[in-house]
């Protein structure tokens, strides 16, 4: 009878803008050490989902619970400090401040000065930017600022990570470098992964979930949901076909 | 630039403004003494807003208001105590207080920083004209007379901390004044370079990002603009010291722009480029106010458009760049040296 409480459970979320419903009665479940995959089509309602999880919109209807907890409406803050952290979809990093400043910021809110000092050390090796530590990131190329960004993520140790196409211009090289990180980050912590590029789903990807216009549309395995006729339709079709 | 070059160039910058601190007197005729003392006064309140605008990304148009506040805070205060020590804290603590109300309201009501520059300038304008209409002798707190567009003459000046009978002679308002400023840029640069002063600077950097790291930007925001306002209340207070008096002038909107190109031209973003910025301004139309041959304003505004056009970054940043620059092209210089001798060498 006692069903354990799952990481993160949404319940009917729903978020409108005027007439336009970008999130449509969304129920969503993601157990603990879970790597999800979200596809779907542009303005599916993928990065909306993702900006009412981190507080940064406030959802018209319905409920979000990290570990049985409400947090649908927090201030992102709040929510960051209860254990999510966030890539976005368009990098946000402190661009006039050294790669290292970034990651000590993301550090220092946890730990003593001696942690964080290890932490950063550790997360710069990860993120391969050790050598342009002393760099400011707004001079660095845009590959290397997403990981500068999943970099801030990390060395926050959040419980669950959000990436929001965290693999978008980054060399093919950078790209795999980005999927070790990502199955390496999954022995220990949740991850959601929202992205457009199939070949780099598929070498994350355990379950995927499709939205479509604000909806889950289906939930299955990655090899299901590469079969499925509906999704080839909405999303996958041109891309197969070319 | 590593830090331990950095942290010694700070010592080193440290050094040198107490030796100038202490040799002045020495050096300069009184009356300069006390000309440059104004302008270390003001340098007090180009540093408040070279803080908050620089290093906390907020604009206001109106720092002069809590420059005023400590001011008239300083002169009732000192006028009711009688007693320098007390009335300078409460210089610092009253315009503290307000802005931390009004900092609240602004910040907690996401109010972006457009509006806040309005906000903080109407409130100045506000206080110029409250403080103009209390020329009444109905307006007064304790034994002060508000005074009205009269100001308050006869302020008590600076005395020895604890003991009002030995009140400050020119020399040692320098000390005071001069030094207040040193210190205050001390405390500054602890402030930058603690904790709360880095996520100070990355919540101007990325607000959205700061948040999403678990950083709350209000409440950090809120505290930039209170230390901010406390210092500017110091700065209100040694003015008035300054010339025994205060009157609503202090309010005005002249000089609210004058701070902002004072830092315009020293450079956003540092602690020193503001001081100098006011240092240079200061004297300059001090020197044109002697000629009466130009107009000072006139000669302000085209200051401020030169360097807006041709020294955007201003004098300090654009200084470091430049020896930045040096400093990297010299050890490439060294090994071109090295490869022509082994070229001659060679040969």
């Amino acid at each position: 009878m006692a069903e354990p409480v799952p990481l993160l459970r949404t319940k009917n979320l729903t978020m409108r803008f005027g007439g336009v419903v970008a999130s449509n009665n969304v129920d969503f479940t993601l157990g603990e050490v879970e790597l999800r995959c979200l596809i779907g089509p542009n303005g599916a309602g993928k990065s909306t989902f993702f900006k009412m999880l981190t507080g940064q919109l406030v959802p018209s209807s319905g409920t979000i619970a990290f570990r049985g907890r409400p947090i649908a409406g927090a201030a992102s803050h709040e929510i960051a400090r209860l254990g999510i952290g966030i890539k976005t979809q368009v990098p946000n990093v402190f661009n006039g401040l050294p790669v290292r400043e970034n990651i000590w910021l993301a550090a220092r809110r946890r730990n003593t000065p001696t942690q964080t000092k290890r932490l950063v050390d550790e997360v710069l090796h990860k993120i391969r930017l050790t050598e342009r530590a002393n760099e400011l990131v707004g001079y660095l190329s845009h590959g290397q600022r997403q990981w500068v960004e999943i970099g801030t993520v990390l060395a926050g140790e959040p419980e669950l990570i959000l990436l929001d196409e965290p693999a978008a211009g980054m060399t093919d090289e950078e790209t795999v470098r980005t999927a070790e990180i990502i199955r390496e980050i999954n022995t220990t912590r949740a991850l959601i992964v929202v992205e457009h590029d199939m070949q780099f789903i598929k070498m994350i990807a355990k379950t995927v979930t499709v939205f479509h216009q604000g909806q889950i549309l289906m939930e299955d395995t990655i090899d299901v949901v590469m079969r499925d006729q509906r999704v080839r339709d909405v999303y996958l079709g041109k891309r197969i076909a070319a | 630039m590593p830090a331990v070059v950095r942290g010694a160039l700070n010592l080193a910058a440290l050094a040198l403004a107490v030796i100038v601190l202490v040799a002045l007197p020495d050096l300069v005729e009184v009356f300069d003494l006390m000309q440059i003392t104004l302008f270390a006064a003001m340098g007090v309140l180009a540093l408040s807003l070279g803080f908050i605008w620089g290093f906390g990304g907020i604009l206001s148009f109106g720092q002069t208001a809590f420059f005023g506040i400590g001011g008239y805070t300083y002169a009732v205060a000192a006028i009711n105590l009688g007693d320098s020590t007390g009335a300078i804290a409460l210089a610092i603590c009253v315009p503290a207080i307000v802005a931390g109300m009004i900092g609240y309201f602004a910040f907690y009501g996401r109010i972006s920083d457009v509006y806040l520059g309005v906000i903080t300038l109407t409130v100045t304008l506000i206080l110029f004209d409250a403080v103009n209409s209390t020329a009444g002798d109905e307006y007064r707190i304790g034994k002060a007379a508000l005074g009205g567009f009269n100001g308050m003459p006869s302020v008590p000046t600076f005395n020895l901390p604890g003991d009002p009978s030995t009140v400050l002679d020119p020399t040692q308002g320098w000390y005071a004044t001069g030094g207040a400023l040193i210190v205050v840029y001390g405390l500054l640069r602890l402030i930058l370079g603690s904790r709360f002063g880095r996520i100070a600077v990355a919540v101007r950097e990325n607000e959205v990002r700061a948040s999403l790291l678990g950083y709350d930007p209000r409440i950090i925001r809120l505290a930039v603009f209170v230390i901010g306002g406390a210092i500017a209340g110091l700065g209100g207070a040694l003015y008035t010291n300054w010339g025994a008096f205060v009157s609503p002038t202090i309010f005005s909107l002249s000089l609210s722009a004058e701070i902002i190109i004072w830092i315009t031209v020293g450079g956003l973003g540092t602690l020193i480029g503001p001081v100098i910025g006011c240092f240079l301004i200061q004297y300059l139309t001090s020197q044109i106010g002697s000629q009466q041959t130009f107009n000072s304003n006139l000669i302000l505004g085209a200051i401020l458009i030169a360097f807006v056009l041709l020294l955007p970054k201003g004098l300090i940043p654009t200084l470091r760049d430049l020896v930045m620059k040096a400093a990297r092209a010299l050890p490439r210089r060294g090994t071109a040296i090295e490869a022509s001798e082994k070229l001659v060498g060679a040969k």
